[in-house]
């Protein structure tokens, strides 16, 4: 890049045709090299450089992952991978529908459970709490977003799969333990995009608070709370540890009843059975969803984010 | 160069306190001129005189809305106000004018409640309304917002329809009925219906700056309330929407009892029947808003009995 050594001073090149009127400064004395400036243009390109490479090297890890996984798992699928059940051990074909259902089924449930909670604490949190409840309910809130998962995992073992059974339901309980804290600090962070010269306005017009916060300042901030749902749908959607002790690790057939003995599979732990087995029909397959997840994800995550650029607040 | 004629001096009020005009004596008692003689102040030669007696008429036969004695307002530690005593008159025009910082913007909702959300509030003094205390325990604030309606500096139309952002209050507070004509009634109100009734299902934030602004105030006078509270409705906007909106308060007085913070004293000298020159106080103790001055607007932009007054109504300061 050709630069200007001299940031602001353009004259050059936005010079009026005519000559320019007398400087007050001697054009020959600003135009000489200060002593130490190649060095600090050194130092500015290192460092522009080094940051330039970083960026790009976390965007090539991403590349990289979804090309390794695409070039495995794009090749394998089809209609029948997508809706047919896995076949015997060594046997080519078959799909992983229970895994895909059982996936769906359990984020369903972990989203139905978690985003009401979610979005009342966040309302809770920047409409009613008081001075000193709101900091301690956000640690408290991003003490739950740092819990590691399988420990989630366990507390919903210990409580609803210890002298019961494992079930899907069991583990959408402990994937909307996850994702509870993602949907209400995003969610919170919408509702603070909401101008408060909203909230005034309404309680100006000698309506009630809560009456303020469901008509003016959720449906405002509603697309920032889809986004924000939508994309712990997708983190929902990859979380394994939660499932580990609370689900089942092997396919069962296509199910919808989150509360029958035999648990719901997943696409995370279809992925670890299928790697497992010594079946290289079974690899294929286990490339294959993991493909569908990551694409999932993907597309979950862009969705989300067009969703909250086209909303109201959020710029 | 001409001399000074005095019947030029055709709106004394926005052309504030020439020493010529300081001349006038006191008005006679009991001079009660026909209106008529208001308007055609301008071939008057003691146009000032005349005024007065009418104005004072005009209040002296009024109710009070507010009544507000000994008021103090405190953020914390920090007195914004100390110890302000005037009445708001009905049907009138009421301006709080001053140099920023002044706690006329903190008066004007202290009058509604607004400022109960700030942290560290606090109030000393009555605020009487209708002979009520807006701060006593047992009123609910939601109540005294439904009464005294607020449109605010910045234009701030919800995110909805244009329909919708005049319907909302209404509906949630159980005026269901005539809904429709409602709308339309507020709309006409604000001189905005003209302009908007063929898409009255379109968003709100289409709307340009002035016409939003209008549409505030159609939000605002929907449910009917006593009094308006105009927090500089005009400082954002371009001049001909600062006129219509002038225009459009004068309008509605006849139905509100209208209280306006300005920055602006021409804008006070021509809206405003009555005015409240605020100003700071500093001492060793802080800085609070004082109320220097409250008279008719004709008598405190042309003979300002206090010192503050005239140096900031001739532009001296301010």
């Amino acid at each position: 890049m050709a630069e200007n050594p001299f940031g602001g001073d353009r004259p050059d090149e936005e010079a009026p045709p005519e000559p320019r009127a007398a400087e007050t400064l001697d054009p020959a004395t600003l135009l000489s090299r200060s002593d130490n400036l190649r060095r600090r243009q050194l130092v500015s390109r290192f460092v522009t450089a080094s940051q330039t490479a970083s960026a790009l090297l976390a965007v090539a890890v991403l590349c990289t992952v979804v090309y390794s996984v695409a070039s495995r798992g794009a090749s394998v699928l089809s209609l029948d991978f997508l809706t047919k059940n896995p076949p015997e051990i060594g046997h080519p074909g078959g799909g992983i529908a229970p895994a895909l259902v059982g996936t769906g089924v359990l984020i369903a449930m972990a989203t139905a459970i978690a985003a009401p909670m979610g979005i009342l604490v966040a309302l809770y949190l920047t409409e009613f709490a008081g001075r000193r409840s709101q900091p301690a309910l956000r640690l408290a809130i991003d003490l739950l977003n740092g819990l590691p998962s399988i420990i989630v995992g366990l507390f919903v073992f210990g409580l609803l799969v210890v002298g019961h059974h494992q079930s899907g339901f069991a583990a959408a309980f402990a994937l909307s333990i996850v994702i509870l804290p993602l949907i209400a600090r995003a969610t919170q962070e919408v509702l603070l995009l909401v101008p408060s010269s909203l909230r005034e306005a309404a309680d100006a017009l000698g309506v009630s608070h809560w009456r303020t916060v469901l008509g003016v300042v959720l449906p405002t901030a509603s697309g920032g709370i889809l986004t924000a749902t939508i994309l712990a749908v997708a983190r929902a959607a990859g979380e394994t540890a939660p499932l580990l002790l609370t689900s089942t690790i092997f396919a069962p057939g296509v199910s919808l009843n989150p509360f029958s003995h035999e648990g719901l599979s997943s696409i995370p732990f279809y992925i670890f059975t299928a790697s497992e087995e010594a079946d290289r029909f079974g690899f294929a397959r286990a490339w294959g969803a993991a493909f569908v997840l990551l694409m999932f994800i993907l597309l979950a995550n862009i969705g989300g984010r067009a969703i909250s650029r086209r909303s109201m607040v959020s710029r | 160069m001409r001399p000074p004629d005095p019947d030029h001096e055709a709106h004394p009020a926005s052309r504030p306190a020439r020493p010529r005009v300081r001349i006038h004596t006191a008005p006679l008692p009991g001079e009660a001129q026909p209106a008529s003689a208001n308007g055609a102040a301008g071939a008057s030669t003691r146009p000032a005189p005349a005024r007065e007696g009418d104005r004072s008429a005009l209040i002296a036969g009024r109710q009070a809305i507010f009544d507000i004695g000994g008021l103090s307002v405190f953020y914390g530690v920090s007195e914004a106000l100390r110890g302000v005593t005037m009445k708001i008159h009905r049907n009138l025009i009421t301006a709080f004018i001053g140099p920023s910082g002044c706690g006329k913007t903190t008066f004007l909702r202290t009058l509604n409640r607004m400022n109960d959300s700030v942290s560290g509030f606090r109030i000393e003094g009555k605020v009487l309304y209708h002979g009520q205390d807006i701060y006593d325990s047992a009123v609910d604030r939601v109540e005294v917002r439904r009464r005294i309606g607020m449109v605010f500096q910045k234009p701030n139309p919800f995110p909805k329809s244009i329909y919708d952002n005049i319907a909302w209050a209404p509906r949630n507070l159980g005026m269901r009925d005539g809904l429709d004509e409602r709308v339309e009634r507020a709309l006409r109100g604000a001189a905005l219906w003209e302009e908007v009734k063929d898409r009255l299902k379109q968003s709100a934030l289409g709307l340009s700056g002035g016409q939003q602004q209008r549409l505030c105030i159609a939000r605002a006078i929907a449910i009917e309330p006593d009094v308006l509270l105009l927090d500089e409705p005009a400082s954002a906007l371009d001049p001909v929407s600062t006129a219509s909106i002038e225009e459009l308060m004068q309008s509605l007085k006849s139905r509100y009892t209208i209280v306006i913070v300005t920055h602006n004293m021409q804008q006070a000298a021509r809206v405003a029947d009555r005015t409240a020159f605020f100003s700071l106080d500093v001492s060793e103790a802080g800085r609070s808003g004082v109320l220097v001055e409250y008279g008719d607007t004709e008598v405190l932009f042309t003979r300002p009995a206090d010192a503050r007054t005239s140096d900031y109504v001739t532009g001296r300061f301010g």
